[in-house]
């Protein structure tokens, strides 16, 4: 029984306490298939990159509404990488304005998901970035 | 291996990497587990199971916390925890949500929280929960906190994989019937009725006393009595004929209350079990067991190798027709493999 499944960590970091949009995620993951690791409310990037590495997970889910992305989500891309986890891909949903997006795709986000996006678009995303990230 | 040196050198990040292999069962992580073989052994292994709800992963944050805390004249221990949560068996998928229970945890390098999903396992843990324990055994961590999935009444694999069991119960989750049925209640060594706030934790508590009572006549088992009573037949030796007593502790885990006892209680039974030789005789049994697990497994899989699929098929297709019962169509399938075996 060797079957690779895909781990995934979805996090709320900083202090908005509206975690819908991540058990939503989480569910419709846990649907399709993955591995779905729920740290819940008020995370620090401390908390989340040591939750990332103790579970050696694939993919990091972030959502975040209380307009701090800026600030926590370098944090969040700096302390993977120092732990060595730069292969770990990073998506993020909530408030995000379409203004951040370039800024956040440029520091390595992968993707940034809005309100009303379809789950179905999530996990075929991961699907392929993850099989992806295997194969090169 | 690599991986390996790594891991006993204390890389965390190595650590997280091999027990995926690990869960995987992949040749690498197979390859890791027998390096690691003669490195584990060391570490006291706890388990904490019952029903889903009743608190198992907060007395979980409360306990690693208090093992965290430097005893006199004793180096804090490093501790790890194995947290399973089940997996869909209809898409395989899986909510591990323990972790959110354990935020007190966050930041303290001493110690190591891995989430596993059952993967199709009935007995409480996964099939390779008892590989992943292995490996933080032999990574040092002192201490192995193992959560199982929420269980009802026959999930007992932890008492083969752990020398501590803990059940924790909650107030109101069944009658006296309840509890002298055979199964989780009776592998408790440390029973723990948590939520002990809520009403009806007086008739939990003695519906569960009677039960314990039952087997010991006139022995106090609960609160801190019992801890007492241990504590004076380690320190006198008596604990030879009297044997461990089952402590019946009560606790508030998202209040922390009682967690000191649970600890406590911990200590001893490790304690007892090396004093009186249990602790290899769990040892013993639970190597042995594995021993024939996996050569029932191996054994399975290299005749059903050599078995052409023709043949099962063919057995198969009696059975469904109900020409032969599938008892018959084993021995059948057994005399073809050493007839097969004799014309090639």
């Amino acid at each position: 029984m060797s079957a690779r499944k895909i781990r995934v960590l979805i996090a709320k970091p900083g202090l908005d306490g509206h975690d819908r949009g991540a058990k939503v995620i989480a569910r419709a993951l846990r649907d399709a298939g993955m591995e779905v690791i729920y740290t819940g409310l008020r995370q620090t990037p401390e908390m989340i990159a040591e939750a990332a590495l103790q579970e050696d997970v694939d993919v990091v889910g972030l959502s975040i509404l209380s307009g701090a992305h800026m600030v926590l989500v370098p944090r969040i891309l700096e302390l993977l990488r120092a732990n060595g986890q730069e292969n770990v891909k990073l998506f993020l949903g909530g408030i995000i304005p379409d203004a951040d997006v370039p800024e956040l795709v440029e520091m390595g986000v992968q993707a940034v998901y809005g309100p009303g996006t379809s789950t179905v678009q999530v996990i075929e995303d991961i699907r392929k970035e993850f099989l992806g990230a295997a194969e090169g | 291996m690599e991986l390996v040196k790594r891991v006993l050198a204390g890389e965390r990040l190595a650590l997280a990497r091999l027990l995926t292999q690990v869960e995987n069962d992949t040749p690498a992580g197979q390859a890791a587990l027998d390096e690691l073989f003669p490195f584990a052994g060391k570490a006291h292994l706890v388990g904490i199971t019952g029903a889903p709800g009743t608190g198992k992963s907060s007395l979980v944050n409360q306990i690693a916390q208090l093992f965290r805390q430097p005893q006199a004249g004793m180096q804090p221990c490093k501790v790890a925890i194995v947290a399973v949560d089940p997996s869909s068996p209809f898409t395989g998928g899986a909510l591990l949500g323990d972790r959110v229970r354990m935020r007190d945890l966050a930041g303290d390098p001493g110690i190591f929280i891995r989430s596993m999903a059952a993967r199709g396992a009935l007995g409480g843990l996964a099939r390779s929960t008892a590989g992943v324990v292995q490996v933080l055994d032999a990574a040092g961590f002192d201490l192995i906190l193992i959560e199982t999935v929420g269980a009802g009444q026959n999930e007992v694999d932890i008492v083969r994989l752990a020398h501590t069991t803990i059940v924790v119960e909650a107030p109101g989750m069944g009658d006296d019937i309840q509890a002298i049925k055979a199964g989780l209640l009776e592998i408790a060594d440390i029973l723990v009725i948590n939520k002990a706030d809520r009403p009806g934790v007086e008739n939990t508590t003695r519906a569960l006393k009677t039960m314990f009572e039952l087997g010991r006549p006139g022995r106090v088992m609960t609160g801190k009595h019992i801890l007492q009573e241990n504590e004076t037949a380690l320190i006198s030796g008596e604990e030879e004929h009297s044997g461990w007593l089952p402590p019946i502790l009560t606790s508030i885990a998202t209040q922390g209350e009682g967690a000191g006892n649970i600890v406590q209680a911990i200590r001893q039974h490790g304690k007892y079990l090396k004093l009186s030789g249990e602790w290899g005789m769990r040892e013993r049994g639970r190597l042995q067991n594995e021993l024939e697990d996996r050569l029932q497994t191996a054994l399975v899989a290299r005749w059903r190798s050599r078995l052409p699929d023709e043949a099962f098929q063919s057995s198969l297709a009696d059975v469904l027709e109900r020409k032969i019962s599938p008892l018959q169509a084993v021995a059948i399938l057994l005399n073809f493999d050493v007839n097969y075996e004799e014309k090639n």
